[in-house]
């Protein structure tokens, strides 16, 4: 029954083979970049933004528009959409006084801002624009963290009910690359330096809003009949 | 104590494929290798966490443990001992046991078939079958 001294280095060569060829390919996929990356200052063209002012929430007739430029990686942009959304949603959206306007402004120190921003924009294209943008919101803590964030994107494409052959064919053409450059150069000409940045009226508002802040903004812009 | 041997080295590679699914699962590994897309399926499904423990994640402690029973049992004052065989034993029995019962959930439940959990499933099964053999051939040592 006792493997002969030649027979245990074998064992032993072929198990540092193996182990050495496991380690190599694992290693591999960790460190090769990403597939997908969504160029940034790239030439906006006019087909880029025709037609398109933003992602809206909010009836056209509401008397109140407020932009907000956010980069979904940024951590207080974050707090802003699970947290202070849903009032601002249920008090000043649904009953028809506030539109809102989202632009994406994503930051160059955040690595998957602008995938993320490009993320939902393929969304968008089959009509689930705020379903991944809540999902991608909601997970930011799981694919900020990540290695590569674009499996994680599409997991959630999948969670809003997207087309995933449609999505992923948009995602590798980087097709809304050049609407999200429009919308970064629209932050920075209106002078828009960090996110989340509203703009109400030809004011902007810098840093953290609350939902009671903005509910009495829009009761002394346009106060209930 | 060739058949020690095969478990080592199934464990092994049992371990390389569940680290696999696990770093793709956590969003470190870009795309599943597997041309169906039936592991994305399985992958991104309610049934990919266990017990709220990601499935990748126990068959990578899994075969970890298998991984060490194996290459302790190689070491020569354990090569007469029984009871790494049985251990051995035991650990593949469950991992068969859970096998069978994700095999059931990729059949029925979420209806789609991941290749790499395929190539998990024979690789658990034979490591059962080499303890299976190896006890064997112990108790008839045994009883000779």
């Amino acid at each position: 029954m006792a493997a002969t001294q030649a027979g245990v280095k074998r064992f032993y060569a072929l198990f540092a083979v193996l182990a050495l060829a496991g380690i190599g390919i694992l290693a591999y996929l960790l460190l090769k970049p990403s597939t997908i990356s969504i160029p940034a200052n790239v030439t906006v063209q006019p087909a880029d933004t025709s037609g398109f002012r933003g992602y809206i929430k909010g009836s056209s007739n509401a008397p109140i528009e407020i932009t907000e430029f956010a980069d979904y990686q940024c951590p207080f942009c974050q707090t802003f959409a699970t947290l202070q959304m849903p009032t601002i949603e249920d008090r000043l959206i649904q009953s028809g006084r506030l539109r809102w306007r989202y632009r994406d402004f994503p930051l160059q120190q955040h690595p998957f801002a602008r995938l993320a921003a490009h993320s939902a924009a393929c969304a968008d294209e089959q009509g689930k624009y705020w379903e991944q943008h809540q999902r991608i919101y909601e997970s930011q803590s799981e694919w900020a963290a990540a290695r590569d964030a674009v499996p994680l994107f599409r997991n959630y494409a999948k969670a809003s009910g997207l087309d995933l052959g449609r999505y992923d064919a948009c995602m590798k053409a980087g097709k809304f690359a050049g609407r999200i450059q429009a919308s970064y150069n629209e932050g920075v000409r209106l002078g828009v330096s960090s996110t989340p940045t509203l703009l109400v009226g030809n004011r902007l508002y810098r840093g953290r809003l609350d939902s009671d802040a903005i509910i009495r903004m829009v009761d002394s812009l346009a106060p209930r009949r | 104590m060739i058949y020690r041997m095969s478990a080592a080295l199934l464990s092994l590679t049992g371990l390389f494929v569940s680290a696999y699914l696990y770093l793709y699962k956590i969003g470190k590994i870009g795309s599943l290798a597997c041309g169906a897309g039936g592991c994305e399926t399985v992958q991104q499904s309610a049934w990919s966490r266990f017990a709220g423990i990601e499935v990748a994640l126990i068959g990578l402690l899994g075969y970890a443990g298998l991984l060490a029973v194996s290459l302790a049992a190689l070491q020569p004052n354990l090569a007469e001992r029984r009871w790494p065989t049985t251990l051995l034993l035991v650990l593949a029995a469950l991992g068969v046991g859970f096998t069978i019962y994700l095999t059931y959930l990729e059949l029925f439940v979420i209806h789609a078939i991941c290749r790499w959990c395929v190539g998990s499933a024979a690789i658990i099964i034979s490591i059962f079958i080499v303890a299976l053999l190896e006890h064997r051939q112990l108790s008839r040592t045994r009883s000779s």
